[in-house]
């Protein structure tokens, strides 16, 4: 069955991002060292709005995950702001940002490191419904059982430990974890990249589900395109800490403005033989050069196809090329010359 | 695509590991073949034993806790489960190379890539040390390594991931080796950079006409790089086809709901993805019968007590699968 496709997002957003910066020093600086800075995030400004799931794609390294964490302030923001239900969470104490927590949560990738192995699944999940202050006793214990049904799991597994489970149900532990609190708001972190081919499409389908359940919103972080395509409404594409590119879920795919967003879609792999031979794919030369001295101009103009002078002097503005489709490219649109 | 007669013939393959919870059956009794010059690709989930199997070709299995207790690998005709340990060297990295999902697993850290290339040019090809380091830029310089006679002295870790996969893939074909196994070669690596390197070994390979194994999990890898596919479940074949005949004829349950359940660029978004409900069995504790039936929608008693051996439905096409569900997919 095919979606009609997505609208142009309306309503107030929920999360606001304004000239967002994460950087990082790396190096000793001590005797002989050197101090290097890292642009993890440099310079984003984006809107997220209730109900969506806003994907954010890119290569290892281009600062996904470190914008999802910036926005729930578990890594601070060098400068900008986070707009959140009228507040800049970048100026909240770390007491009333703990408060705030319990409406923006995060689900992890690899659900073997971020379960503690030590703790019931009952504890792990009963954990955050204590430290917030929401239920307690035989209540708590319901209310975890109840948990593990909403995510699929038995609930006689509150008493088992997190190395009793496969992946795919670590993961359903993890999210019944963040759904535990009642949020509004889930970063979801390359959720289903760690996990078997076969249960993915269960994890996509839970994370779907309880969206409309629940009316969540969610920031998905992933470097699959195919994934993202399915499960979200927009998508941003991102390269050494910048956005690229933002557009709703078919006008990216279906009419990509930037260079780097379409060989992106063109190298990835798909399931049809024929497809694969006649398709013509746009192979990006070199490696992603290194955040600690990024190219000037266009960031991205080192491996770009189409690439002229200017690009290596002149940052291209983030600018609205149509409505709501955001590109930062001094040639948007332009063909590309396939090998 | 130079296919020539059988390079590798496998029967019976049995390979099992020691674990506390009892023995583990990685690899429980397959055979297939591979020609010369083709590209099988092998796809399975982890611990499906496609990288065992890969192991055991080579005899690089460790024992203990390893041990391939049963079967017989012939390549070129001769039995490499026979072979004493100074034919196998011969064998290794001259006959069959191997490429691993990390190159790091293949590079030692410690040694200049000159001198982990020519310790195996000299040895397998007997040429003399400024022969083997010609030899060596002239392959570095054939994946894409700029400015291979300078690169050549660097150590691995001054190489970016994608080109570390270059020269593992340069040291693989260095001695012209007619089979290369490789192991989820781009799935350590970005989906640009994974265009390049599967790009570079589809070429190469052709040139030199070997024969590669590509193991791996992603059904888009294969559809472009193999002209036959196995597809490996718990240990056991499910299917075995062209890729032509596994993508537009899927035969087996597993297979079907494989390539249902995972989104695609290709196709109209779906509402709800069609999901294989439960897990992959443990397996220390592999379900009697067929390995698939504890998630298989077909599941009779037949499946549940004897396991389904290799059928051909169709010239080339094999199905380990009591049910014939093109009944089912034809209403």
């Amino acid at each position: 069955m095919e979606i009609a496709p997505s609208s142009v997002p309306r309503g107030a957003p929920l999360i606001s991002v304004r000239d967002l910066r994460t950087y990082f020093t790396i190096g000793s600086g001590g005797l002989f060292g050197v101090q290097a800075v890292v642009k993890a995030v440099d310079g984003l400004s984006f809107d997220i709005y209730k109900g969506e799931t806003l994907g954010l794609v890119g290569e290892s390294g281009c600062g996904k995950s470190t914008t999802g964490r910036t926005i729930l302030q578990l890594i601070r923001a060098t400068s900008g702001q986070v707009l959140y239900d009228g507040r800049d969470l970048c100026r909240l104490g770390d007491g009333e940002m703990r408060r705030m927590r319990r409406r923006l949560q995060i689900i992890f990738q690899d659900p073997y490191a971020s379960l503690s192995s030590r703790m019931r699944v009952e504890t792990i999940i009963g954990d955050a419904l204590a430290i917030h202050g929401l239920a307690s006793g035989r209540e708590r214990r319901a209310m975890v059982r109840n948990l593990l049904q909403t995510v699929g799991l038995d609930p006689a597994y509150a008493q088992r430990y997190p190395h009793e489970f496969s992946g795919g149900q670590r993961q359903r532990i993890g999210i019944a974890r963040a759904l535990a609190v009642k949020p509004e708001f889930i970063v979801c972190d390359e959720p289903i990249s760690a996990l078997d081919v076969s249960v993915r499409a269960q994890i996509i389908n839970l994370l779907e589900q309880l969206q409309e359940e629940f009316g969540l919103t969610y920031l998905f972080i992933a470097h699959d395109l195919s994934v993202v395509r399915h499960i979200c409404t927009r998508v941003a594409v991102m390269y050494l800490g910048k956005f690229m590119e933002l557009a709703t879920n078919p006008a990216l795919y279906d009419d990509p403005l930037h260079p780097y967003t379409r060989s992106l879609i063109s190298a990835v792999p798909v399931p049809d033989p024929d497809l694969e031979d006649s398709r013509r794919r746009i192979i990006l030369m070199g490696d992603v050069p290194t955040p600690v001295n990024p190219p000037s101009g266009c960031v991205f103009h080192t491996r770009c196809p189409i690439a002229r002078e200017r690009c290596a002097r002149e940052v291209p503005e983030w600018r609205e090329f149509r409505p709501s489709h955001w590109v930062a490219c001094h040639y948007a649109g332009e063909p590309i010359a396939q090998a | 695509m130079t296919s020539g007669g059988r390079l590798l013939e496998v029967e019976g393959l049995r390979t099992v590991f020691r674990s506390t919870r009892g023995p583990v059956m990685a690899v429980n009794g397959i055979s297939f073949h591979i020609d010369a010059g083709e590209t099988l690709g092998v796809v399975g989930e982890s611990g499906c034993g496609k990288s065992v199997t890969a192991l055991s070709l080579m005899r690089l299995i460790p024992d203990p806790p390893g041990r391939i207790v049963g079967g017989s690998i012939r390549f070129k005709g001769q039995e490499i489960l026979a072979l004493g340990n100074r034919a196998l060297r011969d064998l290794r990295g001259k006959e069959i190379a191997m490429i691993f999902q990390d190159p790091m697993t293949s590079l030692n850290p410690m040694l200049r890539v000159e001198r982990q290339m020519t310790e195996g040019i000299q040895l397998h090809l007997g040429k003399n040390k400024a022969e083997a380091r010609a030899h060596a830029i002239e392959m570095l310089r054939r994946v894409g390594i700029p400015a291979a006679e300078r690169r050549i002295r660097d150590y691995p870790h001054q190489f970016s991931g994608g080109m570390r996969q270059r020269v593992v893939i340069a040291i693989a074909l260095s001695c012209n080796p007619s089979l290369i196994l490789a192991d989820e070669p781009t799935t350590a690596l970005d989906v640009t950079i994974q265009a390049q390197i599967l790009e570079l070994l589809r070429e190469t390979t052709r040139a030199s006409g070997a024969a590669v194994m590509l193991i791996t999990h992603d059904l888009g890898v294969v559809a472009g790089m193999c002209e036959r596919i196995i597809v490996m479940y718990a240990g056991s074949i499910m299917e075995e086809a062209s890729r032509r005949e596994i993508f537009y004829n899927p035969r087996h349950p597993y297979t079907i709901g494989l390539l249902k359940s995972v989104p695609r660029l290709d196709r109209p978004r779906e509402q709800k993805l069609p999901q294989i409900e439960g897990i992959p069995p443990d397996l220390a504790r592999v379900p009697a019968g067929c390995p698939f039936h504890t998630r298989c929608r077909f599941v009779t008693d037949l499946c549940r007590q004897v396991t389904p051996q290799l059928r051909e439905v169709q010239p080339g096409h094999r199905v380990a699968c009591h049910y014939d569900v093109t009944r089912e997919e034809a209403a």
